[in-house]
């Protein structure tokens, strides 16, 4: 063991280097391993606010999908009802004019036997007319008779 | 190992640092020439190198020495400049390793108030310290061998593993010895300090016989922090260059001692930071 200047040599190196890794090594490595510390920790917590609100989001649309469900059993159901409703109407509504027709049709029907009727009553009127002149063989006064034939056509 | 060796000088040539220094006028070198005057030149012997005195310098293990300390730097430097917080690459993987293994150790052993120094500071000890730990992995007689093909000198000297040199070793704990007085005093004050070297384990009755205690408990840090890794380092090359002279069967052994090694440069490292962190806590911690 010999010693010599090699020994403040040493420590003068060693105070170099030392100052220059406290200069210029350290701090950027630390700054960088903090920094991908901070990085990975938050993609960690958004990892886990991710899986958070997709189980979140899994319930809404489970509910949302039993919402629409429900919304459009009871839109079925009302249309269901309003076809119903629709139908009976219809229905109504056919019953009312058909027998509206029938009551049309029965009136036009007396009419026109009402005038067949008068119409017959002044064929056989003119006919009994015809036949009584024939048998009287003469003239008929049409006006001195005329109230005799109303009564007979009237009988008719 | 050359022909006409002895295992002696062979393991002594070694273990002798390439020095540089000034020797006196009037001086008889190694191969009996004197010199006029006073002369700066590389030692040629063992007693060459004591007689240049304190005022030398061991170009090897210094140069090797500030040579890892450089490759530590660059390395990490070229990894700093382009450190990002994405996806890292290899190299900025293993460093951010290291970095935050390092930083790890510190939280959990420092518990001062925090300081900028310790981390990089522990950093700075456990990846140079391993650096030159694993110099010692090196065959022994390769980097010798090729130091002395270049300088035309077969037979210069030339350690390779820092750590086995006690300047090197002393020069970390000395530093770190400094900044434990430096904190001591920061932290506590010239009194706060001086009274933890006095005051205590056995009152103000017993001052003499606390400092006695307290001053060797105080001394003994740098002295076993040094003396721990120079120990290891030096033992640990010698058995190295025992092996060496085994001829072929230093092959399964030379592999056997050095997958060992592995784990003494990596762990003598460890032990150096981490001593340092809690010998720096402490001079942190108000005690008493």
């Amino acid at each position: 063991m010999n010693f010599n200047a090699t020994l403040i040599g040493q420590m003068i190196a060693f105070a170099v280097f030392t100052w220059f890794c406290l200069k210029f090594i350290w701090p950027p490595i630390i700054h960088a391993l903090e920094e991908r510390k901070k990085t990975i920790a938050d993609g960690l917590a958004a990892g886990e606010k991710g899986r958070h609100e997709l189980e979140l989001a899994r319930g809404r649309f489970v509910e949302l999908t039993r919402e629409g469900k429900q919304g459009a059993a009871e839109i079925i159901a009302l249309a269901q009802k309003r076809g119903d409703e629709i139908i009976d109407k219809a229905k109504e509504d056919a019953r009312l004019e058909g027998e509206h027709l029938l009551a049309a049709a029965r009136a036009e029907i007396e009419q026109e036997r009402l005038q067949a009727k008068e119409h017959l009553r002044k064929e056989v009127a003119a006919l009994a007319i015809a036949g009584a002149e024939q048998i009287l063989m003469r003239e008929v006064d049409r006006d001195a008779h005329n109230k005799v034939l109303e009564r007979i056509s009237a009988t008719l | 190992m050359s022909e006409g060796l002895t295992s002696t000088s062979y393991i002594k040539h070694h273990l002798q640092n390439l020095v540089y220094g000034k020797l006196p006028a009037g001086y008889e070198r190694a191969d009996g020439t004197v010199i006029e005057q006073g002369t700066w030149t590389l030692a040629h012997s063992p007693r060459e190198a004591v007689d240049m005195g304190f005022w030398a310098v061991n170009v090897d293990t210094m140069g090797w020495s500030l040579v890892l300390g450089l490759v530590f730097s660059y390395l990490f430097y070229r990894v700093a400049r382009q450190a990002h917080a994405g996806v890292p690459g290899g190299l900025q993987n293993l460093i951010e390793t290291l970095v935050g293994f390092v930083d790890k150790c510190v939280k959990e052993t420092f518990h001062g108030r925090s300081d900028k120094l310790i981390a990089p500071l522990a950093l700075t000890i456990f990846c140079w310290i391993f650096f030159m730990n694993l110099m010692d992995l090196l065959p022994v007689d390769l980097l010798p061998l090729v130091a002395g093909w270049l300088s035309g000198n077969p037979h210069l000297y030339f350690k390779v593993v820092p750590t086995t040199d006690p300047n090197i070793t002393f020069g970390f704990s000395l530093s770190v010895f400094i900044l434990i007085v430096f904190y001591s005093i920061k932290i506590k004050g010239i009194g706060g300090f001086v009274g933890e070297l006095t005051l205590h384990p056995f009152g103000k009755w017993m001052i003499p016989f606390n400092f006695l205690l307290e001053g060797v408990s105080l001394l003994t840090k740098p002295v076993s922090l040094a003396l721990r890794l120079f120990g290891n380092l030096y033992a640990g090359e010698l058995i190295f260059l025992l092996i060496a002279m085994l001829g072929y069967w230093q092959l399964p052994l030379h592999f056997v001692w050095a997958v060992f090694h592995i784990l003494i440069i990596t762990l003598q490292a460890f032990i150096f930071m981490m001593l340092t962190i809690v010998y720096l806590g402490m001079a942190h911690e108000e005690l008493h």
